[in-house]
Formats: structure tokens, sequence, C-alpha cells
């Protein structure tokens, strides 16, 4: 670090040099401190540098700033990983706009078996499910879990994970002295301690708008595939998906109910070619890992519930709640129970632990 | 020459004899009127000397002071007019009875001499029955409510002439009588019933629970899911009003001047859906004229506050100590005056911003925060007040079409009844009529629970995150939910059901 350090610091800064830019200028110089060095006819020959990025490589105040930022980087004890570093995550590496800089607080590895999970911020309880399942299948396997930390998917999936004790990776659109969305700072926390958080961006970087679909293309890029769960036709989650057809990454989706918006975006894509999920080895099986043969069973599928120690009104009711979340109205009049007797049993239930109350009077089976 | 009539005052809900007193001395020609009274009652000079004049009457030329005795107690409105009028013409002897204070005297005049309606006439009958008068005149139009009153002789007029020629003995009036057995017992309808709402199994569960032991309620559910439909039908399950509860709301509403015109009784629970807006006047009572607010025109039946969320801070806070004690003290510069105000409290909102938190078939466009925040906004102090917690989802469509039969009000409020009842035997003596009312003390002794009622209790608090005053809650609503049953111990069952009455308090709501 230090000296050398500042110079890719510096290099990330430049208004105009992007990921692309950057990889070219590496390539012809090999190394930022060369490009710091250089002259102004030298950079004037290179046809991809406009003459406004010309001058912002030359311009003193930028170069200036580069302390500061080093030194907010150390005061978040941020770690800086350079795409020349070996530790630099090989699947990311290899797509064409690799960022020359990664910030990170955790651990990366160099080489992984990676895949993420993305999805809709205003997901609906079996969305939720599934991102968790799925996270945590995929972690108790050995798999590492990438996401974005947003509300809903992203987040739940990263909790899968980390229930199953499993690494877990979350990208970010801003710099890492920002958590974002707030509500998620011990999430953060968690990733930190058992897996990473890893930006492009410089602290002091704010979660703006444009920041989130370069942030996917890193999602997608350090994963061997994307397994998307609940997208409307307009998600920033099919942008992921984009990329990673362009990166040559597996895309997964998960089906949903038809008459879910959620849905739209997921169920198009699987029209459109990608691998339906219905079960975990559909993913495990493109990305060459292999379960121990014993290990047979659909993990996503939900289990019988265990009837052991339930009289016969439970069993009716858990039984219903086997099929799908319900309403106490509805368990009720399924079940001929009445109301007020519904309502006894369910807390009796609830907190034997058998069934969860979801806002809204509606329970679910509890696994 | 002197003379005296009888007329009657209004503070709070309560009529108080005021004299009349007419002095007309020779002098100077002067029209004076003493006694607190307010601009109403000064400019009642104008209003009396034309209905006398175009009544075809003597207005003496000489100088008239009236006193309205007591001197100190403030004045208020036209309803002495009538009074006035005539202590002028008993003095001036164009008028001569008698038995004039067995007489009382009620009525705005318009300048040609007709009697108008004023407010406030059932507590000024009820007033001049206890001074034992025994005749009312007053305006036509307020004869059905003065008529509500037993024992006295309601005489309406529609002008000055017909008084007269009744005290002259030249035209006697018809004494006015109605039927008030038969009013009470055949205006107790409600035009909203409970079978008209399709489903909602649950809500209607626990608005009946509530209604058994008077519990305040509140209502979380999205924007047509139903909420202001089902608390428009609460008053029809609630217990129906006794005579002396009617009496009392009339009296109130009479006082407000909101009574419908020919209603001689308020048979039917009130309910009151005041808007967000309303000022803290408007909502709790007062002014410089003072007047019963919603919570006390809600009296003895449904204050429903629709989008509580909406209501300022301020008029949530005022609206606490009147819950708490079920009366509105004012305080006035020589006096203060309170109304009665107890009434149930039900609170309507959205679970959040978009509304659209608990709707399946909508997205909610909230951040988890917003939700958080936009029904923190409720706690502290009045959601300190409600008992129980009910998340409204909409029916489908499918229900909605449905054509099964929906209990009716009447067969729920027979339940109602004979919950409360058990309550009201329960609590004799000890100043409260329903489980709402238990205070803490009382709480140990009549909530009691076996060993495995607190092991639940206990387990309920630990796994659902229930915040601590939901703890005495959950036991009066237990209460009651036994109270339905007719159990004297409160069972596992029963408090289970209550528990399930907090939604409010758990961990998904409050974070
Ligand atoms: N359970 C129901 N049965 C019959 N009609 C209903 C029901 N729920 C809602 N509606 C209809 O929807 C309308 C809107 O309901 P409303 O009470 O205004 O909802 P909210 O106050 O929750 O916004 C009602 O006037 C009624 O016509
Ligand atoms: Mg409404
Ligand atoms: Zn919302």
């Amino acid at each position: 670090m230090g000296q050398h350090l500042i110079h890719w610091v510096w290099l990330n800064s430049v208004p105009g040099i992007g990921a692309r830019r950057a990889s070219q200028l590496l390539e012809y110089f090999e190394c930022p401190e060369n490009i710091w060095n250089a002259r102004k006819e030298e950079l004037s020959r290179l046809p991809f540098l406009t003459r406004k990025t010309i001058e912002n490589l030359m311009d003193k105040k930028i170069r200036d700033e580069s302390e500061k930022h080093l030194e907010r980087i150390y005061n978040h004890k941020i770690k800086v990983i350079t795409i020349k570093d070996d530790l630099y995550p090989c699947y990311l590496k290899s797509i064409y706009d690799a960022p020359p800089l990664l910030f990170v607080k955790g651990q990366v590895e160099k080489d992984e078996k990676t895949i993420a999970i993305v999805g809709s911020r205003r997901a609906t309880s079996y969305g939720l499910d599934m991102a968790e399942r799925i996270g945590y299948e995929l972690s108790k396997l050995g798999v590492t879990v990438v996401s974005g930390m947003a509300r809903g998917i992203d987040s739940r999936a990263h909790s899968g994970s980390l229930k199953a004790g499993g690494r877990t990776l979350a990208v970010l659109g801003c710099g890492l002295d920002t958590v974002y969305p707030p509500e998620n700072k011990p999430l953060m926390q968690r990733i930190e301690e058992s897996g990473a958080v890893i930006s492009e961006y410089l602290p002091g970087v704010k979660p703006v708008a444009q920041n989130f679909p370069a942030r996917n293309r890193i999602i997608s890029g350090i994963s061997l595939g994307v397994v998307i769960i609940e997208a409307n036709e307009k998600s920033g989650s099919l942008i992921t998906a984009d990329f990673a057809l362009e990166q040559g990454r597996e895309v997964f989706a998960v089906p949903g109910n038809i008459t879910s918006s959620n849905s739209k975006g997921t169920n198009k894509l699987i029209r459109e070619g990608a691998k339906i999920v219905t079960d975990i080895d559909d993913i495990l099986e493109e990305i060459k890992v292999h379960r121990s043969s014993n290990n047979k069973e659909h993990r996503l599928v939900v289990k019988k519930p265990q009837f052991d120690g339930l009289d016969s009104d439970e069993r009716i009711i858990a039984e219903q709640l086997s099929i799908e979340p319900t309403h106490i109205d509805l368990l009720a009049e399924k079940s001929k129970i009445n109301i007020q007797e519904m309502n006894a049993i369910l807390i009796m239930m609830e907190l034997r632990g058998i069934v969860e109350q979801l806002p809204g009077k509606i329970f679910k089976l509890k696994e | 020459m002197l003379s005296k009539i009888k007329s009657c005052g209004l503070v709070g809900i309560d009529g108080y004899i005021v004299e009349v007193e007419t002095d007309i001395s020779s002098g100077i020609p002067a029209f004076e009127i003493v006694g607190l009274g307010d601009t109403a009652v000064r400019e009642s000079k104008e209003r009396v000397r034309a209905a006398i004049k175009n009544t075809g009457l003597e207005f003496p030329v000489r100088r008239i002071t009236i006193n309205l005795a007591p001197a100190n107690q403030r004045k208020e409105g036209s309803a002495f007019d009538l009074s006035i009028a005539l202590g002028i013409l008993t003095a001036t002897e164009q008028v001569n009875n008698p038995a004039l204070d067995k007489y009382l005297f009620i009525g705005e005049l318009s300048l040609d001499g007709e009697v108008k309606p004023v407010n406030g006439i059932l507590p000024m009958a009820i007033c001049a029955l206890n001074a034992g008068i025994e005749n009312i005149v007053l305006p036509i139009a307020n004869a059905d409510e003065a008529a509500v009153v037993r024992g006295l002789n309601v005489l309406p007029i529609r002008n000055i002439s017909e008084i007269i020629n009744h005290l002259n003995g030249e035209k006697p009036i018809d004494r006015y009588y109605i039927d008030i057995e038969g009013i009470f017992s055949s205006n107790i309808n409600h035009e909203l019933d409970f079978a008209d709402v399709k489903g909602q199994a649950n809500v209607k569960r626990a608005l009946e629970v509530a209604a058994s032991g008077a519990h305040n309620c509140i209502m979380v559910g999205s924007p047509g899911s139903g909420k202001t439909m089902v608390a428009k039908r609460l008053p029809s399950i609630l217990p129906s009003m006794t005579f002396e509860e009617a009496l009392e709301v009339t009296k109130i509403h009479s006082i407000a001047g909101i009574l419908p015109q020919k209603t001689s009784l308020i048979t039917n629970r009130p309910f009151r859906s005041p808007h967000h807006t309303i000022s803290d006047i408007s909502l709790i009572g007062g002014g410089k004229y003072p007047r019963p607010g919603e919570i006390s025109l809600a009296h003895y039946g449904v204050l429903f506050l629709d989008e509580v969320p909406e209501f300022s801070k301020d008029a949530l806070e005022v609206l606490r100590q009147p819950l708490e004690d079920g009366v509105v003290t004012i305080s006035r510069v020589n006096a203060s005056l309170s109304y009665p105000a107890k009434a149930m409290l039900v609170l309507a909102a959205n679970p959040c911003k978009c509304g659209n938190f608990l709707d399946n078939t909508k997205q909610c466009t909230c951040t988890p925060k917003q939700v958080q925040q936009y029904l923190g906004k409720l706690s502290g102090p009045l959601l300190d007040r409600i008992d129980i917690h009910i998340e409204v989802a909409s029916v489908k469509y499918k229900e909605l079409e449905s054509d099964k039969e929906e209990e009716k009000s009447a067969l729920i409020r027979e339940r109602v009844n004979k919950a409360r009842k058990i309550q009201l035997d329960r609590y004799k003596g000890l100043k409260i009529f329903s489980n709402s009312q238990l205070q803490p003390a009382m709480i140990n002794k009549f909530c009691r629970l076996d060993d495995k009622g607190k092991e639940l209790l206990r387990s309920a608090f630990d796994r659902l995150g229930l915040s601590a005053r939901a703890h005495n809650r959950i036991l009066k609503v237990a209460r009651t939910i036994a109270d339905m049953e007719e159990s004297g111990e409160i069972k596992l069952a029963h408090l289970a059901e209550a528990i399930q009455y907090r939604s409010l308090d758990r961990r998904f709501w409050n974070g």
C-alpha cells in the first residue's frame, strides 16, 4: 500500500476514467504510477481518451485529493484490492469492464464457487422465503452467495446464507462508509464477518441511482450464475440477468405465481430460456457442484409438516398451511373450526413454534 | 309594577331556573336588561319590543328594568325572549293569571310575534319538573322533545297571542302528549346491520369482544377493506340504551342543537365520526359560548376516528383526559362546567402511508422504516387506551358476491347484552360497569390466572415480543371472552384468544 496505492486511488477518482478506460490505460502503461508520470503528449496519442479526460488526468487538484481518499480508506478500515493483486476474484477479472479497484470489508477469495441471488425489493412472502431457502441450501453445500444487500430478496438471500454458516458477499452501489439501506447495519456487520462487503466506489460516494446498474455487473461478474427471484417487468434484476448473459454466466429464474406482478419478469426470463429453478439441484448441475449421493431430498419443496404431537384440529390447520400461508378467516372456513377457537389454537401453535404469524393475520408453517 | 316570570338557562348539560323580574316605573323611557346576559340576550330588547307591538299589544313608554336572576350566572341565547315579553305584559296587566308561578316559558321571538325553537329543551324540561313547575310553555317545534319528560304539562305555542289567550282564560291550549314507551321501543332500530358485511369472521368476532367488554379498539387495514363500514355498524351490536341513557344523550344533542326536528328522544347509540381536520374545541367541547364537542356527542355511543394518523398530535392529546375520566371539564372565568363523555373509542388507520402493506394484491411502496413510522406516530397516550387491535384484510370479490347469510346485528347484540349483564352484576357497588374499566388492583382480583395461564402469558411475552403495556389489556380482554362464554374462570383458550388482539405490539409492527 502507501505510495503505490495512491496512484491506484487517484486513477479510480479521475472523472471520465471508468473500468473500461482504466483497463486500457493499464494495458498500455502497465501500472498507475506510469500513468501518473505520463506526459500530456503521450496521453494525447491514445485514441480512447478525450481531451477533457486528459485534462482531468493532468489536473493537480484531483491529484491532491488522492491523499484524502487514502486517509478515508484507512480510517474506515477498508481494504483495497487492485486488479493486479493475486487475491482479485478470478471470475470478476475475466469480464471486460472489471473494476480496477475493489474496496473490501471482510475477506475475498480468489477462486470460489459463487452464485448470485437477486430480486425484488418489494417481494412477497413467497419470494422472501425462496431467497432464504436457496441462500441457505447453497451455503450448506459450500457455495458462496452473492447479492446486493438491498431490501427484500437480497437481504433474505444473505441471511439465509448466514443462517447456514456460509460465506456471503454483498456488492454495494456506494462507498463502504455508507450503510444502504440503513436498516441493514446489523446485516452488513455479519456479512463482513463471514464473507465480504465489496464496492468499486471510494468512501464518500453516495448510493445514487446511476451506480446500481454498474454495481449489478459486478454481482453477475463475480458469480458463476445468477438466480432471479421475483422481478417485475422493469426490475433492476433483469439488468443483472442481461449482464450475466453478456458475461457468459448462467441465468436461473424461480417461477412465480402468474397472477402476481412480481413474477412477470421471472416468468418472462423462463420463457426466454433462463433455467427454471424448482429444486436446488437445478442450480448445482450447472455449476458442477455435487452433493453427496445419499442426500437427495428436494430441498426447496416444503417438507410435509411433522404431525407428531399435534392434535386433530392442529393437524388440519398444519395441512392447510403446508399448501400455502393462509388468512385466519379462510383457515377457519376450510377447517370448520369457529373463529374464536381458531384464534386460540393458532396462538398455542405459534408459541410452540409450529406456525408463524405474518402481518395481516396470515399464518404460515414455520420450518 | 313588578312581575316575576320563570324561565330556564343552561350550564353544561343541565338547566337552572331563571327568574325574570320586570320593574316598570315612571321616568325617562328606557329598556334595560341586567343579569349577565350575552349579546343575544341584550338584543332580546329589540325582538321583544317589536313582537309586542306587532301582536297589537301595548309596549309601555316608561322605564323598564329586567333582571335575570340569579344575576351572577352568565346567560346566553335567545330563549329568554318569551319570558321577558310576558314579564312586561304581566307588569302592565295585559296578562292576568294568578297561577303564573306554576309556568315556565321558553322561546325566541321573531319581530312579528312568532315563537321560534331553541336548543336545550330537554334539560330545561327536566329542570322544570325538578323545580316543581307544572306547565312548560314552549315553541311548537320543541314540543316532542319536552313531552318526553313525564309529569309536566307541555303547552306548545306558535305565537305570543296564543299564550296570552291561554293565560287570560280566553282560549286554553291543549296539553301535548306523546307515547313515550311506544317511541322508545319502536325507535330502537338500526338501519346499518352487520348482516351487510360479507365474510370478515375475525373482524366481526373481535368487534363482538370489544362490544361485550366496552373495549376501545383500533382497526388497521388497507383503504377499501371495510373499516368504516364495520365501524358504523358497531352501535347496532352495543347493548340497547336504557331510558336514562337515552335521556342523557338527547340532552347533549339538544344543547348542541343537532337534535333532528320532531325528535323526542335519541334511542340509538350515537356514532360520531369527526374529520381529521377538526379543531380541538369541536373535538372536546368548549368555546366562548360553550358547546359539547364530538366526544360528548358520542356519549354512550361510538367515537370513531377514521384515518387516525392524520389527526394532529395535539388533537389526540386533548382527548386523553376526557377518555380517562368519561367527562369533559371546561373552565370558565367564574365557573366551570362539564359535559359527559363516556364513549367507546374506535380508531381506524391504514397500515402504512401508501396503504397497501396488508394488501396481497397490491404493492406497498413504503420502506420498512416508513411502515414503522406511520403507526408509530400513534404510540403513547392514545394507543395506551386501546385494548383490542384488529387487522382488516380486504374480502375477496368471491365473498362479496356470495349470498351466504351473514348474522344479523340483533343476534350479536343479544349475546353482548348477556356478557354485559354478567359484568354489571359482578361490579355492583364498585362504580364500574364493564371489564374495560378495570383498574390495576381490580385486575388482580377479577382476572386471576392459574399456573398454566401464567405460563402461557409469560411465553407469549417471551416469544412474540409483546410490549409491557399489553399485559393488563390482555387480562381484561380475556375476562371479557370468559364472560362471553359465561365462564367464571379465565381458561387457556380465553387467554390465548385475547393475546391475538395485540398485533400492534408485535415485532413486525414496531421493529
Ligand atoms: N366485507 C364487506 N362486505 C360488503 N361490502 C364491503 C365489505 N368490505 C368492503 N365493502 C365495500 O367496500 C366499501 C369500502 O369500504 P370502507 O368501509 O369505506 O373501507 P375503508 O374504510 O377500510 O377504507 C364499502 O362501502 C362496501 O361497499
Ligand atoms: Mg374508511
Ligand atoms: Zn406502504
